[in-house]
């Protein structure tokens, strides 16, 4: 792939424009509702504690932010509205016909949204960018099956039954309380997260939460997190303090998702793999 | 022993499992949202031609497997095992049992190339070429004028396989043959 001969993009010029109407139709959307579009940085000081995600980082020991959502949320606490970002994001290691390292993600913020009210509107973007179409919701468990067994066995047992959904639109709602991420739970901790995916033709589209607004509870998820990274031999991630501080302050009662922009395009057009519809997938 | 990560995995990647010498087909990553990361691999066993599948934990790494693909030359049979020789002048020789020739044994004669499978160093598959000339030892007599349409018959190649063919070829003629089908495509 070094090849310099190789030097043309691995998208067509039609698949470009594809993608250009489609990301002036995302901030359409996002324009009639009032909501705003930010830019954070992609390049932070702190990073995600999250388990299974791998960050790249730069010779000064930078992270390339693996989703806004840290920038976003410190936004939402100083008082900024309704936000959404549409830039990139990167999480080492992963390759594939559906992972890139980088690749564009959207996502956003609504203000007294929970995440029932979320999902109706991903659903509503999601209609406009792919035609409209019934979307289903369905329980992590119902989906997958008893959550017992270790959490690699039940991520396997879940890859498994997306790719079973087959064709159409669904909603996975009501994850387990062990995989909140940064949802809130919802009332008595067994009755699990406020959390949902969207799954599209067995492509998981987006991920959301009614989110968690207390900082006390978050410091001993990013604890927790910490436990599973060392005992996976992963680096140790410091909490970030920032954000922390402004959950401190306090994070308004919103609902927030991200979305995988690249997906959506490869949707839309019927490709195959991520690299169809990126304009330089040589990496 | 070497051994391949799955950040390493390819297709045509020669690995051991389960003992058995395997070449990577397929490698998909595979990562639900914010769960483990695997490697969803299909494997042609080098030894049954069987494609088998497993699922691996991304960073799980398995046992590279010594296998090389050779041309060589094919020299006699001793009744049992069939001799195969290297052809970049060594002159060094391999013997492949009847399980390991399997079908080849219908389509090759004595000084034919063919491409030998090695894993540490004992043939495991033996692959023909695709196209192979071979004179026909017995027929029904063939007909004359018929030289397009009509039926087919038996016959009976000097390696002893039998393959259909039209109704005008007759015992001496050589056939192009396609090894793949086991089917006439010619005189040749």
């Amino acid at each position: 792939m070094n090849d310099a001969s190789d030097w043309r993009p691995t998208c067509s010029l039609a698949v470009l424009r594809a993608r250009a109407d489609i990301l002036a139709d995302i901030r359409a959307f996002f324009a009639e509702r009032g909501v705003i579009e930010v830019q954070t940085p992609t390049l932070g000081l702190n990073s995600t504690t999250e388990p299974q995600i791998d960050p790249l980082r730069t010779t000064d020991g930078a992270f390339l932010q693996t989703s806004p959502e840290h920038y976003m949320k410190r936004l939402l606490a100083a008082g900024a509205p309704s936000i959404y970002q549409l830039g990139p994001a990167y999480r080492a290691g992963e390759a594939g016909r559906l992972h890139r390292e980088e690749f564009s993600m959207l996502e956003w913020y609504r203000l007294g949204f929970d995440d029932a009210a979320l999902m109706d509107e991903v659903a509503a973007l999601v209609d406009r960018i792919l035609g409209a179409a019934d979307c289903r919701r369905i329980r992590y468990e119902s989906l997958v099956g008893a959550v017992i067994g270790d959490p690699a066995e039940l991520d396997l047992r879940f890859a498994s039954a997306v790719e079973r959904l087959g064709k159409g639109r669904w909603f996975v709602t009501d994850y387990p309380a062990e995989q909140a991420a940064l949802a809130r739970l919802r009332d008595g901790d067994a009755a699990g997260a406020a959390r949902f995916e969207l799954i599209v033709d067995g492509v998981e589209l987006a991920n959301g939460y009614h989110e968690l607004t207390d900082p006390v509870e978050l410091r001993q998820r990013m604890v927790r997190d910490n436990a599973a990274r060392a005992a996976a031999g992963r680096e140790f991630m410091a909490a970030d303090e920032r954000l922390l501080a402004a959950m401190t302050h306090g994070l308004p009662n919103c609902a927030g998702v991200a979305l995988g922009v690249d997906r959506l395009v490869m949707l839309a057009i019927g490709a195959s793999s991520l690299a169809e519809v990126m304009s330089f997938a040589e990496r | 022993m070497a051994s391949y990560a799955t950040n390493e995995f390819r297709a045509g990647l020669k690995v051991l499992l389960e003992g058995d010498p395997c070449a990577i087909l397929e490698n998909e990553f595979v990562k639900p949202g914010k769960g483990q990361a695997f490697n969803r691999v299909k494997f042609r066993n080098l030894k049954t031609g069987r494609v088998w599948e497993r699922t691996f934990k991304s960073g799980e790494s398995i046992a590279a497997a010594d296998v090389v693909e050779l041309a060589m030359e094919y020299l006699y049979t001793d009744g049992q095992f069939h001799h195969f020789m290297k052809t970049d002048g060594s002159y060094e020789q391999v013997a492949a049992s009847p399980t390991v020739i399997g079908d080849a044994l219908n389509w090759i004669t004595e000084q034919d190339v063919c491409q030998v499978t090695l894993w540490n160093d004992d043939p495991i598959s033996v692959t023909v070429p695709n196209f192979v000339t071979l004179e026909v030892t017995e027929t029904d007599p063939g007909l004359k004028g018929d030289t397009a349409q009509g039926g087919s018959k038996p016959a009976t190649l000097s390696t002893g396989a039998i393959i259909r063919v039209p109704l005008f070829i007759n015992v001496g003629d050589k056939l192009k043959i396609d090894t793949r089908k086991g089917e006439y495509v010619g005189r040749a």
